[in-house]
């Protein structure tokens, strides 16, 4: 059973959609018992970095989730993503710190959002597709980097530390080749 | 690179799809969540419902279109028409919406901007302008009420004061090109893209394949939208792509 973290942002719905048509179970919950029972868990999230942060906080969700990066497949989407890392612009805040890098607000001269459908480069050629991005900021990091997207500047799309990935667009809304990828990250990811 | 985007767009009404010509004289065309599956097929982008039922029983038959695309379709959704307060917000998200777009609600009150794109994220926030040129004033102005009622609002000063409240996106419908089938109000579209850092999708006009290619060649915009030459057959998704394709507009292929 895959778990999806519920702390009240983002829309879980389509997620949950995504992994039933993929044919897994899926419980949507922030419930100890029930993140602990799971297989995996996912984190996911849309919206505001520093509302995120405190309704985890509010939820007493941080240290739990801690615990479950140590021992379990954990899967960051989008906001979710973001939350892993060391700390963002967006409210000032430290993040999860699972992972070494910051986020920071996109200055490009194209228009931000960066939205729309944007190719992965990658070493891994089952992930140089088109996929559908949303998001205002991006991560920050030189490390446990497995695909990027061009958008006037390198934009992190894919990350994998061990047992932790973080995937910045939305596999859920990627079409067919967003659900391969999101399968992927649920049967070990990316590094081979 | 990013690609431009190529969105159909269904006018929902009671739960089947319509399509109007310049606002006047619906006429029904199909099953919305068929149509949905056959433009994702084609290689829609993104789909855009507008939901133009004007009694709660429509309103609730589009809940149902949004939950039954969202099970079986996994690209981008957006949902307009009706939308007027966070409650209403609320329910097509849960349904399974990614984004919404406002128009006469977020003229009226624009606060709602504001409260929304703080709630949901700016990127979920997308505002629907229908925008007709005033010869005598020598500028736009903005419609509500699909296109009924004129504000005095202008539309190149709303899309600034849209921006700086939190809107992610921009829909914005020429009604003096909409219907015509002539190509996209490049005028228009030029002045607003480069107004706002935000992504503007193009609507109203689109007659041929060669009019995207026009659009995205001409203007920055992001995407492009159109109904009746899609449901009616005349170009299909995939027709409009190669040929973007050839004239270098990169497109994304399914």
């Amino acid at each position: 059973m895959i778990a999806i973290v519920d702390y009240g942002l983002g829309n879980i719905a389509n997620l949950s959609n995504a992994l039933h048509f993929l044919g897994y179970e899926v419980r949507v919950t922030n419930k100890v018992s029930e993140l602990e029972a799971a297989d995996q868990i996912i984190l996911p999230g849309v919206g505001h970095f520093k509302d995120a942060m405190n309704r985890l906080n509010d939820l007493n969700l941080v240290p739990e989730l801690i615990k479950l990066k140590e021992s379990k497949p954990f899967i960051g989407i989008c906001l979710g993503m973001q939350l892993l890392f060391e700390h963002s612009e967006e409210g000032d805040v430290d993040g999860l710190n699972f992972l070494p890098g910051q986020v920071k607000k996109m200055t490009c001269q194209l228009p931000v959002p960066h939205l729309g459908w944007n190719k992965l480069n990658a070493s891994l050629p089952s992930l140089e597709e088109d996929v559908y991005f949303i998001h205002s900021y991006k991560v920050h990091t030189d490390e446990n980097v497995v695909a990027k997207a061009n958008y006037e500047e390198d934009v992190v799309a894919i990350v994998q530390k061990d047992n932790i990935i973080g995937i910045q667009f939305h596999p859920e809304k990627s079409g067919d080749k967003g659900l391969q990828i999101l399968n992927q990250a649920l049967k070990g990811g990316f590094n081979q | 690179m990013i690609k431009k985007r190529i969105i159909p767009c269904l006018d929902v009404k009671d739960g089947v799809v319509v399509k109007g010509i310049q606002f006047k004289g619906l006429r029904e065309i199909g099953d919305p969540v068929d149509l949905a599956k056959r433009y994702n097929l084609l290689g829609a982008d993104e789909l855009v419902f507008l939901d133009i039922s004007a009694t709660q029983t429509g309103n609730a038959l589009m809940l149902d279109v949004i939950r039954q695309t969202a099970r079986e379709l996994f690209i981008p959704m957006t949902i307009g028409g009706g939308l007027k307060s966070i409650e209403d917000i609320s329910a097509v998200l849960n349904a399974g919406a990614d984004k919404v777009s406002l128009n006469s609600a977020a003229l009226k009150n624009p606060d709602l901007i504001n409260e929304t794109s703080e709630k949901f994220g700016t990127q979920c926030i997308c505002i629907a302008i229908d925008a007709k040129w005033e010869e005598s004033e020598q500028d736009w102005f903005c419609y509500t009420h699909g296109g009924k009622e004129r504000t005095d609002i202008r539309t190149l000063d709303w899309i600034k004061e849209v921006e700086e409240r939190g809107a992610g996106e921009l829909l914005v419908t020429s009604m003096d090109y909409d219907g015509m089938q002539n190509g996209f109000d490049h005028t228009l579209l030029s002045k607003i893209q480069k107004e706002v850092s935000i992504p503007v999708i193009a609507s109203g006009g689109a007659g041929s394949a060669e009019d995207f290619v026009s659009l995205f060649l001409e203007t920055d915009v992001s995407a492009g939208l159109a109904a009746s030459i899609f449901h009616d057959e005349d170009v299909t998704i995939q027709e409009v792509k190669d040929l973007c394709d050839t004239k270098g507009v990169p497109m994304r292929h399914v």
